[in-house]
C-alpha cells in the first residue's frame, strides 16, 4: 500500500499543486509538460467514458488500473480535479480524495486570503498539512519491494 | 452482465465488436403546452439539447409521438414533428424518448481513441515498466482490457460488479486464435468476419452470464 503522487487541477486545466511521495520513475518530460499530458488524457478519458457507457452516467470516470499502479480521479462540483496515483491494492481512495478536498484543500487553500483561485498553490502550510494528511492515511504505508 | 466486446488490432483499428446485452433505455412521458424541453431538429434525429428531467437526458432521441414512430423529422404518417410540437391544440402530447445506441462509426472512433490512452497511462506511470490500462471503471460500467503479446487488445465492457472477466478475456483470446487466426481466409489486421467466431463468442458470453466463470 502506497501513494505515489497527486495532481490538483482547476477547471481551466492549470496545475494548482503537485506532490509526490513514493515515485520511482519520472516520466522523462518537464513537470509542465507532464501536467498537460495528464490533464489532456483525463479529459479524453472522461469523454471516452461518457460515450462508451451503456447507460447514462452521473459521476463518470472513477479510476483506472494498470499492472503497476492505479489512478483515481475525483471531480468536485466546481470542476476542481484531484488525481492521485496509488498501488493497485489500495482501497477507499475515493473517500481519501473527498476528505483531502474538504479537510486540506478547503481549509488551507480556499481559506487562505493570499491565494487567488486559478493560480498554483505555494503556501507552505498547505504543503505541510497535505504531507501530514497523506502520511497519516491508512493507504500510505511503507513500500515493500 | 456483459455489455459488449471489442477487439482492437495491433495498429489501433477496431477489427471486431459485439453488443451483448445493452439495456434499452426508454422514457415515456405526457407533456402539456408549452413543451419544457429544448429539442434539436437534425436531418436524422430529434435530440434533446436542454431541460433534462425525469429520466430524459440531454442526448436522448425522440422515438415516438402519441405512440406513432418518428422517422427522421417526420412521423410515420408523413406529418412534420416540429409542427405538431408547436401547436397548442395538439397537447397534451405523449412523447417517448430513447437513449441512442452507439453507431458503428462511433465505436471505431472510440476504439482508436483508447489506444493513445493506453499508451499514455504507461508513460505517466510512477513505477517503472508499467503496462497500459487494464481496468477502467466508471460509475455505470467497468472496462477490462487484455493486451496479448502480439499487441492485439481485447476489451470487455461489463457491469462494475461482474467478476471473472479476466478469465473471460483469455477465453475470448482462445476463440480468436482458434476461429480467426486458424481461418485461412482471415488476413491479420483486417475486420474479423468469421461466422464460427461469432457463434462461439455468443455461446461463451451466454454461458458466462448464466453460470459465471466456473463453467466456461
Amino acid at each position: 500500500m502506497t501513494i505515489h503522487n497527486l495532481y490538483i487541477f482547476d477547471k481551466a486545466g492549470t496545475l494548482l499543486y503537485y506532490g509526490e511521495w513514493n515515485r520511482i520513475k519520472q516520466s522523462g518530460i518537464t513537470r509542465d509538460e507532464e501536467a498537460k499530458l495528464m490533464y489532456g488524457s483525463l479529459y479524453s478519458i472522461k469523454s471516452f467514458v461518457n460515450k462508451i457507457s451503456p447507460i447514462d452516467s452521473k459521476e463518470g470516470f472513477l479510476f483506472y488500473k494498470t499492472d503497476k499502479y492505479s489512478l483515481h480521479y475525483f471531480e468536485t462540483a466546481s470542476s476542481l480535479r484531484f488525481v492521485i496515483t496509488t498501488d493497485t491494492l489500495s482501497t477507499g481512495v475515493k473517500e481519501l480524495l473527498q476528505q483531502l478536498y474538504a479537510k486540506i484543500f478547503v481549509e488551507y487553500a480556499v481559506r487562505n486570503p493570499l491565494w487567488t483561485p486559478g493560480s498554483p498553490i505555494t503556501s507552505l502550510l498547505f504543503k505541510t498539512k497535505l504531507d501530514e494528511f497523506i502520511k497519516n492515511s491508512p493507504i500510505f504505508g511503507l513500500k515493500n519491494i | 452482465m456483459i455489455y459488449g466486446v471489442y477487439i482492437v488490432s495491433k495498429s489501433g483499428g477496431l477489427i471486431f465488436h459485439h453488443d451483448h446485452s445493452v439495456p434499452r433505455i426508454e422514457t415515456e412521458k405526457t407533456f402539456s403546452y408549452p413543451l419544457d424541453l429544448k429539442l434539436d431538429f437534425d436531418k436524422k434525429f430529434i435530440t434533446v439539447v436542454f431541460g433534462q428531467r425525469d429520466g430524459i437526458f440531454v442526448g436522448h432521441h425522440l422515438m415516438a409521438v402519441n405512440g406513432t414512430q418518428v422517422n427522421g423529422t417526420l412521423l410515420e404518417d408523413g406529418k412534420e414533428v416540429k409542427e405538431i410540437l408547436e401547436k397548442e391544440e395538439n397537447y397534451p402530447l405523449n412523447l417517448r424518448f430513447c437513449r441512442p445506441r452507439m453507431t458503428t462509426n462511433e465505436k471505431i472512433f472510440l476504439a482508436s481513441m483508447f489506444y493513445p490512452l493506453f499508451a499514455i497511462a504507461s508513460q505517466l506511470s510512477p513505477e517503472p515498466k508499467s503496462s497500459g490500462i487494464q481496468i477502467l471503471e466508471a460509475d455505470t460500467f467497468r472496462l477490462h482490457c487484455f493486451q496479448t503479446l502480439t499487441g492485439v487488445k481485447f476489451m470487455v465492457v461489463a457491469e462494475p460488479i461482474q467478476t471473472g472477466v479476466e478469465v473471460l478475456l483469455k477465453k475470448i483470446y482462445e476463440l480468436y486464435s482458434d476461429y480467426a487466426l486458424k481461418n485461412p481466409f482471415y488476413s491479420l489486421e483486417q475486420p474479423l468476419r468469421c461466422e464460427l467466431f461469432d457463434q462461439n463468442l455468443q455461446l461463451l458470453l451466454d454461458n458466462f452470464e448464466k453460470n459465471g466463470i466456473t463453467n466456461i
